[in-house]
């Protein structure tokens, strides 16, 4: 069915057109001046100002694998978080400790822990399937090279992000 | 071997030397406040949008050993139209299999180079040790720029038309039309000018004004303020009227928001220059913004007094008079510059029927009606 748009009644002051354009004008200029003297209120200047101060508990960074307090990596190399990665960011390549090591009883330890941070979608998966508490994602974000291997986190870089985290359950006591 | 000797004997050497001295300093003045104004419109712009705009790219001074102070803040996004050339020098030409070479090729540098010419006769000083600022003083100042300017819409329809893309071919069309339609009421608007001043050559209607005060301001802004006779007041009616009318011509001619039909990017892409990439694109840019402050210029010249200003005496009186008479004329060219940016950001873009009627059925009627108005009042009221 045709539908007639209702068009505005103009006043003569618009059909002119040329005090609208100076009604136009006193608002963009406006906006000018009240920018010159400082009180509009503009976004972030991210470099120099950031947001890192207000970052709510439950940010989700980048994922980094945390130590315990006798300075073992908590991962158990179980794979678990490999399997889970949605883009399929995580690479772990499982060794075995020798049976004099402290932690014997933990069978297995990563020889090599790579996470791609051009594939990590930052969705927290590996951090909710860790049976170990190993893995937790940190509040850094701002991840820049100009290669893309050099954006591979490899497993020190991991280690040394996520730093050590006490409080956590204890698994590998030699008592239990 | 003397009828050589005698043409050298006969060839203006010095008027050779200074009209080139002046062509390569007018040049070099232009394409600097091209880049600048392109600055200036970014910055304008995301001002009165609440946004900073470019403030990143200084100077590095701190750099360079000028003590340990950091001037970046200060000169922040001064180097960005330095950062903008390496860019647009650096990237790669690429030129489509489909378009017609030879017409695609040419088209920039017709853009530029007509706007470029066309400065050629503005007076954009007064004299700098008795040499004239002006690289051609003709006596059909005006009618030359009118003449080169509109060979400008060679460059755009060509870059329309030999892309063999549709975007551009419709910018290339709409430019033509566009063109017609405003070339018409921009060259009848300062019929009255001519009329009132009896002069064609920009020079002598720049003398005209420094005696009788600004077309636009009768009177006060003169060598000798004085308060308008009334003939004179009077005759600032049609100059009102020829000065509005020009001047949203003049928004046309150089295709600036509210009439950027050619480009308008939210229906034709980029129009145009769509097809275009690297330098020849930044040619384009060059050229529209070198349109627009020989639009500016001729603005100043014709109704703003050209490189007068009331107390500042001319370059007669020495050195420093003449270089600051340069420096008033392109401080008005700025601020005609700046008003264009204001008017980009504030009005939205006319429909292609309305400007097709604002220039024929209100525009052209009003140049028109506007030199009849002239002429009577000049006949009754003859001004002294």
């Amino acid at each position: 069915m045709a539908y007639t748009v209702p068009r505005p009644k103009l006043t003569f002051s618009e059909k002119i057109y040329l005090p609208t354009v100076i009604a136009g004008l006193r608002i963009t200029l406006g906006h000018l001046w009240r920018m010159l003297r400082g009180k509009t209120h503009v976004c972030m200047q991210y470099p120099e100002e950031k947001w890192d101060a207000h970052l709510p508990e439950h940010y989700r960074g980048a994922p980094t694998l945390v130590s315990d307090e006798h300075g073992r990596t908590r991962c158990v190399a179980c794979q678990l978080c490999e399997f889970i990665c949605p883009p399929r960011a995580i690479r772990i390549k499982p060794g075995e400790i020798p049976p004099a090591d402290q932690f014997a009883k933990v069978e297995k330890f990563p020889q090599e822990f790579d996470i791609d941070m051009v594939r990590c979608i930052y969705c927290g998966m590996c951090e909710e399937v860790c049976p170990e508490q190993a893995i937790f994602l940190r509040k850094d974000y701002a991840f820049t090279d100009i290669s893309r291997a050099g954006l591979v986190h490899n497993k020190q870089k991991l280690i040394e992000l996520g730093g050590v985290r006490t409080g956590l359950v204890n698994k590998w006591n030699e008592k239990k | 071997m003397n009828f050589l000797n005698e043409i050298i004997a006969q060839v203006p050497w010095l008027l050779i030397a200074f009209s080139l001295a002046k062509t390569i300093g007018l040049l070099c003045v232009v394409l600097g406040l091209v880049s600048y104004t392109v600055y200036a419109e970014r910055r304008v712009s995301s001002l009165m949008q609440d946004r900073l705009g470019p403030n990143r790219t200084g100077f590095p001074l701190s750099l360079l050993g000028f003590g340990l102070k950091d001037w970046s803040p200060i000169l922040g996004g001064l180097g960005q139209p330095i950062a903008d050339a390496v860019k647009l020098l650096l990237k790669e030409d690429f030129t489509p299999s489909y378009v017609k070479k030879f017409y695609y090729w040419i088209a920039p540098g017709l853009g530029i180079s007509a706007a470029l010419v066309s400065l050629a006769v503005i007076p954009f000083g007064s004299t700098l040790g008795s040499v004239p600022m002006v690289i051609a003083s003709i006596d059909a100042g005006p009618l030359f720029v009118f003449a080169i300017s509109s060979l400008g819409v060679y460059g755009i329809v060509l870059a329309g038309w030999s892309a063999n893309s549709k975007y551009p071919f419709l910018g290339g069309i709409r430019s033509t039309a566009q063109m017609i339609s405003y070339e018409l009421s921009m060259g009848l608007s300062v019929v009255p000018i001519f009329l009132i001043m009896g002069k064609l050559n920009l020079v002598d209607i720049v003398n005209y004004q420094v005696e009788n005060g600004w077309l636009l301001v009768p009177g006060f802004f003169a060598a000798h303020p004085h308060l308008p006779e009334r003939g004179q007041l009077l005759l600032w009616i049609p100059v009102f009227i020829s000065f509005v009318v020009f001047l949203i011509s003049m928004f046309a001619e150089t295709n600036r928001l509210p009439f950027d039909l050619p480009e308008a990017e939210t229906e034709l892409v980029s129009g145009y220059h769509t097809e275009y990439s690297s330098m020849k694109f930044a040619l384009f840019f060059l050229g529209e913004y070198t349109a627009m402050i020989a639009g500016s210029a001729l603005i100043v010249t014709l109704f703003l007094g050209g490189w007068s200003f009331p107390f500042i005496p001319d370059g007669s009186h020495g050195w420093f008079w003449g270089l600051v008479n340069i420096g008033v004329f392109f401080a008005k060219v700025t601020a005609c510059l700046i008003f264009f940016i204001f008017i980009r950001w504030t009005l939205p873009r006319f429909r292609y029927d309305q400007l097709m009627k604002l220039g024929w059925i209100w525009f052209f009627e009003i140049a028109l009606v506007n030199i009849f108005i002239t002429a009577g009042i000049l006949a009754f009221l003859p001004v002294s």
